[in-house]
């Protein structure tokens, strides 16, 4: 690897940029390709870039064969984010937890006795309105966003952000009824209940969560599902190799 | 994937400071092998290791090679098929096969 690769490699982590190297193995010639540009020796070749970001898409490295030579796709993805909306004390245990699978994760909550880093150590902690925090963040489609503070001020407007996004997961706290009050009030500021599908309330797995912790797993439990899912289906079948 | 980049972070450090440096990367995998494909090890060149390749079984050959690659430059392409029988000898239930390829960093 080229110093240079190096640090074009670390550079796109630190803007939170999806990069694919592709070298061949030959001769250790590099190509970085990114979703708009590509640098390097093969850089011209479209299919060759095409199966870069698609490797990126899944999020999957592997080796390929291209015009008889081995070519290694190696996928660098900034880590998946998690935004917790509602500085609350499901929040206190779904962040470490959340951080401990590799999530990069953010509190954000307009009151300050809440959204405190004492409170919440080693992540982020936005003192903001969700719709504010999100739109100086940028929500991508590897972003899940949940809303805890059962408090329609604060939630609805993360809410109706969210589904304007390709983020892909957004859970909102709250019992059936609360989540049908939900849905109607949304319905007033243009969100179709088609849109509103995209929801997962009353947020979680059905394991029988009680206290704040166990409701954090089964939180992480469903997000850790739908991006499972996501990953497989973009993959295509799986191919067992021989 | 985090994992990878604080490799690449190391192997960064290692290189700015003058030392030789090389990359080993798991680039296919079969079976059940510990470490999936994307996973480096980086190695200087007085063996020190950052990040791993297998979880133990192969590294004490890929800093071997990896020296070797610091030494002349050249790439290399790694295979280790671990049987089930080395796997318990050495204690570690891999039984998957890897293909390691190992750069210098230049």
């Amino acid at each position: 690897m080229k110093t240079e690769t190096l640090a074009a490699l670390q550079q796109a982590r630190t803007e939170r940029t999806a990069v694919t190297l592709v070298t061949r193995l030959s001769d250790a010639a590099e190509t970085l390709i990114y979703l708009d540009r590509a640098d390097g020796a093969m850089a011209g070749d479209a299919t060759l870039v095409s199966a870069a970001r698609r490797a990126m898409a899944i999020g999957r490295s592997e080796t390929i064969d291209f015009d008889g030579q081995k070519i290694f796709l190696n996928v660098y993805v900034p880590p998946p984010r998690l935004i917790i909306v509602g500085a609350v004390h499901i929040a206190q245990t779904l962040a470490p937890m959340a951080t401990m699978l590799d999530f990069d994760v953010t509190v954000v909550d307009p009151r300050g006795a809440w959204a405190t880093s004492a409170r919440f150590p080693d992540v982020k902690v936005i003192q903001d309105w969700a719709d504010e925090a999100f739109q100086a963040m940028g929500l991508d489609v590897s972003t899940a966003v949940v809303t805890l503070t059962h408090d329609p001020k604060l939630d609805d407007p993360a809410l109706e952000a969210a589904l304007k996004s390709d983020v892909f997961y957004i859970g909102a706290l709250g019992s059936r009824k609360t989540h049908a009050k939900r849905k109607e009030r949304l319905g007033e500021v243009g969100i179709t209940d088609e849109m509103f599908a995209r929801v997962y309330g009353p947020v979680g797995l059905n394991i029988g969560a009680k206290s704040p912790a166990e409701i954090a797993v089964s939180i992480l439990g469903q997000i850790v599902e739908v991006r499972a899912r996501r990953l497989e289906a973009l993959a295509g079948p799986k191919v067992v190799a021989a | 994937m985090s994992d990878a980049l604080d490799v690449l972070d190391q192997v960064g450090k290692w290189k700015n400071s003058g030392k030789g440096v090389a990359l080993a990367t798991v680039i296919t995998t079969w079976g059940s092998s510990p470490r999936p494909v994307g996973s480096q090890l980086g190695v200087d060149d007085s063996g020190a290791m950052v990040g791993s390749v297998s979880g133990g079984c192969i590294e004490g050959a890929v800093v071997k090679e990896a020296l070797a690659a610091i030494a002349d430059g050249k790439p290399r392409l790694l295979d280790f098929g671990v049987t089930d029988e080395q796997a318990w000898d050495v204690g570690l239930a891999c039984g998957g096969k890897v293909q390691v390829f190992v750069e210098k960093v230049s």
